[in-house]
Order: C-alpha cells, then sequence, then structure tokens
C-alpha cells in the first residue's frame, strides 16, 4: 500500500517513549482531578465527610469488638471448673483425687477446699455467720476448684474434661461456669458478623456515592469526553481523569473517617478505662492499629476507585461523537 | 489505491430516515474535492461514516484498503488518529489554554513532552497562532478558533483531513484564508475532503466537487473545470 510520505511519518511514537508518555499522562491525569476537587472545596469536602462517615461507621463497630474480645480473653483465663463431691467423702481421699486432677494434661491446676473451709469462706463472705452456726450439720460439700489450661479455641476440649471430671469415683457434680462465657462467644459472634453487614451495606453506599458523584462530573465533562474520542481517545484514556477522581475521593474518606475515629476514640478512652478500672482490671482502650488504619484508608481508596469505574463504565458508552 | 472508497453505501437511521442512499465514489490518494448539496442531503452523514461515528447499513466503506465495517469497537480510536477533522464549530475545549487544545490528539496518541511542545507550535506556527498558544480559545476570533480547529486536526500528521462546513460562521475573507490553509495540506500530499454549501467559495477553487441530494449522487465536476 502506497502511503502518502505525510502518513507515514504519523504517530511514529517508539514503545519506550510511550510508556514515558503513559506515565506522564497518569501523573497529569492525577495531579489535574485533584485540582478539580480543590476547586470546588466546599461541595468536595461534604462528599469526603458522607465518605468518611460511611467508612468509619463499621470501623468504629469492629474497634469496640476488638476491645470487647480483649477483655473477654482475661476472663477466659479466669474461668474455673467447680468439681463438687458426694458427702462425706474422706479428706484423704479427696486429697487424692484433687492430686489426679491436678496431673491431667489440660488442667493447670486444682485445689481442694473442704466442706469447713467452705463454710468459713461462706460466712465471712456473707456476714450469716450466726445464722451459720446455728445450723447442726454443715450443708456444704466439699469442692475441688479445677482452672483448665485453655485452648480458646477448642470449646469441646472443655466438655471432654468435663465428662472425664465426672466420671471420676466420689464426684456428684461438674459446674463448668462457662455458660457465659460462652454466649459472650456467640454475642461475640453475632456482633463480628453485624460488623460485615454493616461494612458491606455501607461500602454499598460509598461505591453509590462515588458513583453519583463521578456521574455528575462526566455529565459537566460531556463535551470534553466528545472531543477526545473524535480525536481518537481511547476508553481507558476518556476513564483515567474519572478514576482518578473516585481514588482521590476514597483518599480524602478514608483519612477523614480514620481521624474521627481516632478523635472518637482519645475522647473516649478516658471514661472507658477509668470505668474499667473500677472493676479492677488494668485494661486500656485499644484503638487502631497501624494496620487498621491502613486498612481503612485503602478500603476508602479502592471503594473510590471501584465506584468511579462503575460510574464511568455505565455512562461513558452513552457519550457517542 | 483510492484513499477513500465508498461502495454502494446507504445509511438509514432507526425511526426510517434515510440520510445516504446507494452512493458510490473514491478519493484518490492525496487529492483534494468538495461535498457539496443542501443541508441535509447527507454530507455530515457521509463524513460521519469515515470517522466511524456511524457504520453504514449496507455496501461497504474502505479506507486505506480497510473495510471499516471489519473494524473492532476497540480499533475505532486508532482508525480516528489517522484522519483529521475539522467542524463548523470547531469543538475546542474551553477550560485549556490554545495549546493544550492542539495538544489533545498527541496525548492521546502517546507523545512524551518534548516531541509534543515541538509537534503543537509546529502546528500553530502553521495556522498563524502561535503567539496566541497560552490564551484559552474563548479569548479568540471565530476565524482564529477555526484555525486552532485545523490546527489540531493536522498536529498528528494525518494523512487524510476531513472537514465539515468549516467556513460556515465566517465572512469571504476568512474562509478564503481557511480554504488556502487546506490547500497547502493538500500541497504536501495530505488528502482532503470538505464539505461545504458555500458555491461561491467552491467555484473560485479548482478542485473536484461531488454534490449530493437527498442521499444521492447528484453530480460530479471533475477538477480543472473552473473557467478563468
Amino acid at each position: 500500500m502506497a502511503k502518502p510520505s505525510a502518513s507515514n511519518q504519523q504517530s511514529r511514537v517508539t514503545m519506550q517513549s510511550q510508556g514515558s508518555a503513559y506515565i506522564q499522562h497518569h501523573k497529569l491525569m492525577a495531579v489535574d482531578s485533584l485540582k478539580r476537587l480543590l476547586a470546588a472545596p466546599a461541595a468536595s469536602l461534604m462528599t469526603w465527610l458522607v465518605l468518611a462517615i460511611a467508612l468509619s461507621l463499621p470501623m468504629t463497630l469492629y474497634v469496640a469488638l476488638e476491645n470487647v474480645k480483649q477483655l473477654s480473653r482475661n476472663w477466659d483465663q479466669s474461668s474455673q471448673i467447680s468439681v463438687y463431691l458426694k458427702k462425706g467423702v474422706m479428706s484423704r481421699f479427696a486429697d487424692e483425687l484433687t492430686a489426679e486432677i491436678a496431673d491431667f494434661p489440660n488442667v493447670s491446676s486444682a485445689v481442694y477446699i473442704s466442706p469447713e473451709q467452705a463454710l468459713k469462706e461462706f460466712s465471712v463472705s456473707t456476714g450469716l455467720s450466726d445464722v451459720i452456726f446455728g445450723l447442726d450439720d454443715n450443708p456444704l460439700p466439699g469442692v475441688i476448684s479445677v482452672i483448665p489450661r485453655l485452648n480458646s479455641q477448642d470449646e469441646n476440649g472443655l466438655e471432654q474434661l468435663q465428662q472425664k471430671l465426672e466420671a471420676l469415683r466420689h464426684v456428684d457434680s461438674v459446674q463448668l461456669d462457662l455458660i457465659w462465657v460462652k454466649r459472650l462467644y456467640q454475642f461475640m459472634e453475632l456482633g463480628q458478623r453485624l460488623v460485615w453487614a454493616l461494612a458491606a451495606l455501607l461500602g454499598l453506599a460509598v461505591l453509590l456515592i462515588i458513583g453519583n458523584t463521578i456521574r455528575l462530573s462526566i455529565e459537566n465533562r460531556r463535551d470534553e469526553i466528545r472531543v477526545v474520542k473524535l480525536v481518537g481517545g481511547t476508553d481507558a484514556f476518556v476513564r483515567r481523569p474519572f478514576l482518578y477522581t473516585g481514588l482521590w475521593f476514597g483518599l480524602g474518606g478514608g483519612i477523614i473517617a480514620w481521624i474521627l475515629l481516632s478523635i472518637g476514640l482519645f475522647w473516649l478512652s478516658g471514661p472507658v478505662e477509668q470505668l474499667i478500672s473500677l472493676y479492677g482490671s488494668d485494661f486500656s482502650l485499644k484503638g487502631l492499629g497501624f494496620s487498621d488504619s491502613l486498612l481503612l484508608i485503602f478500603d476508602g481508596v479502592i471503594l473510590g476507585w471501584l465506584g468511579a469505574w462503575l460510574a464511568v463504565s455505565r455512562h461513558l458508552s452513552t457519550i457517542e461523537p | 489505491m483510492a484513499h477513500v472508497r465508498f461502495d454502494r453505501v446507504s445509511k438509514s437511521y432507526p425511526g426510517g430516515h434515510q440520510a445516504l442512499t446507494d452512493l458510490s465514489f473514491e478519493l484518490a490518494q492525496g487529492e483534494m474535492a468538495f461535498l457539496t448539496g443542501h443541508s441535509g442531503a447527507g454530507k455530515s452523514t457521509l463524513l460521519k461514516l469515515i470517522m466511524l461515528m456511524e457504520k453504514a447499513s449496507q455496501g461497504q466503506v474502505l479506507v486505506d484498503g480497510v473495510n471499516l465495517a471489519r473494524v473492532a469497537n476497540s480499533q475505532i480510536p486508532y482508525h480516528r488518529r489517522r484522519v483529521g477533522v475539522v467542524f463548523q464549530n470547531h469543538q475546542l475545549l474551553f477550560d485549556r489554554s490554545v495549546f493544550e487544545n492542539v495538544a489533545l490528539p498527541l496525548r492521546i496518541s502517546g507523545y512524551t513532552s518534548r516531541d509534543l511542545e515541538r509537534r503543537v507550535r509546529a502546528a500553530l506556527d502553521k495556522v498563524g497562532l502561535l503567539s496566541k498558544e497560552k490564551q484559552n480559545p474563548i479569548e479568540l476570533s471565530g476565524g482564529e478558533q477555526q484555525r486552532v480547529g485545523i490546527a489540531r486536526a493536522v498536529v498528528n500528521k494525518p494523512s487524510l483531513i476531513l472537514a465539515d462546513e468549516p467556513t460556515g460562521n465566517l465572512d469571504p475573507k476568512l474562509s478564503g484564508e481557511i480554504m488556502g490553509l487546506f490547500e497547502q495540506f493538500n500541497g504536501v500530499g495530505v488528502s482532503v475532503l470538505v464539505a461545504s454549501h458555500d458555491l461561491a467559495l467552491i467555484n473560485r477553487m479548482d478542485y473536484r466537487v461531488i454534490g449530493l441530494n437527498q442521499g444521492r449522487l447528484a453530480g460530479e465536476r471533475a477538477a480543472g473545470g473552473v473557467r478563468g
């Protein structure tokens, strides 16, 4: 095909210069789209705040849950099993049994509390010593207090231990003081799912907010898009500034969400720690860790980019020269 | 080989409007020609088919021997980069300078700054607007805006230039200048197809004229037919 000389020179771009031009255009678009956002500071700030609120809500719940988890871990370790002995078991047998239980591999310690000891503790702690002295007979059984070596993941392990203890001689009944811990775990499981559901819903909200904002900016730049397509702009080229806009929205939203959350945590940490210290725990409110913070901001960026992508692919095809 | 070839092309729009009917013609490599006819005769549709802004309902449009019906959607941008277009309303962007308007096709094609600046200045120099590169096109006169549009159309050195009523809003003197520019490009081997209904202007110039009437070929006049 004989082409005139003009066409031979046209579009003679080497791969290398094309690559650097590609990067150059990315930089240009990144800066340009940020400038456009900052050119309308009030509108942009409003969008950023809405995004920040949507992002910070599930994160708040997540932080709360993490703190409850941390708190319950302490309780978990102090959980114990009470092994009630049959009435009239001689203390010699009780001591032997206690030693036997203490040797179980998944038992951390076992302490025998004799009926007399128990009665004494009871009268001291309740102040009902007069009533107790009036009793003919000690109504309390001997108890072996067992602290299991707990593997928090292994719920069955506890039940097996319970069964094993129940099968022992002289044992009347075994009380596992863990039902409420289990309940707490159930609640936390529920809470975790709530976090996920909330995160999914609000993530969707972020997508829609950004999608709508990008749609408006596409409408505003309709002429430009038409001209770019006319002079041979690919879809990727047309999409690029809008993807950067979405990215900036997401990044700004993520950073503001992080700031909101940090302020909130700082504001709460004093009272919460005081409250917990009343219960004799040296608990300190766990804030957003570095990786959580990064995750929050990264989520914002990804959602922003994705929302822009959805909006652009939906609306760009309707603008043809 | 013909640069542009229409082979029994028909174009009808949804709703039944028949824009072009059984149209055949050729534009040779390096040829300059006018496309005339009343508004609604199908001039714009014809140009749109070459630009792949529309696709033919029947028949074939070939550019550089490539059947445009076979160009995949993803390849359309690359096809358009090989064709320069000038519009009546020049389609400039008023949110950026004259320089950036002209630079747009080069940014799209992937030129780096240094190359890009050189080419943009060369194109602006050719249309006599080098001194106004930093201005916003909205500050320019109609004729100047049209010249910016032309600079943008030629900055990528296309082998084919299409113009749709490029002198529509201009007085005869400015129109003559614009046509002079097209003649210059044609002089270095670029094929040029100008749609215009300005018969007075066309008759002053000695080029082939393709007449359209209601979407059909209504007559042709070969170059060299103009008397003194």
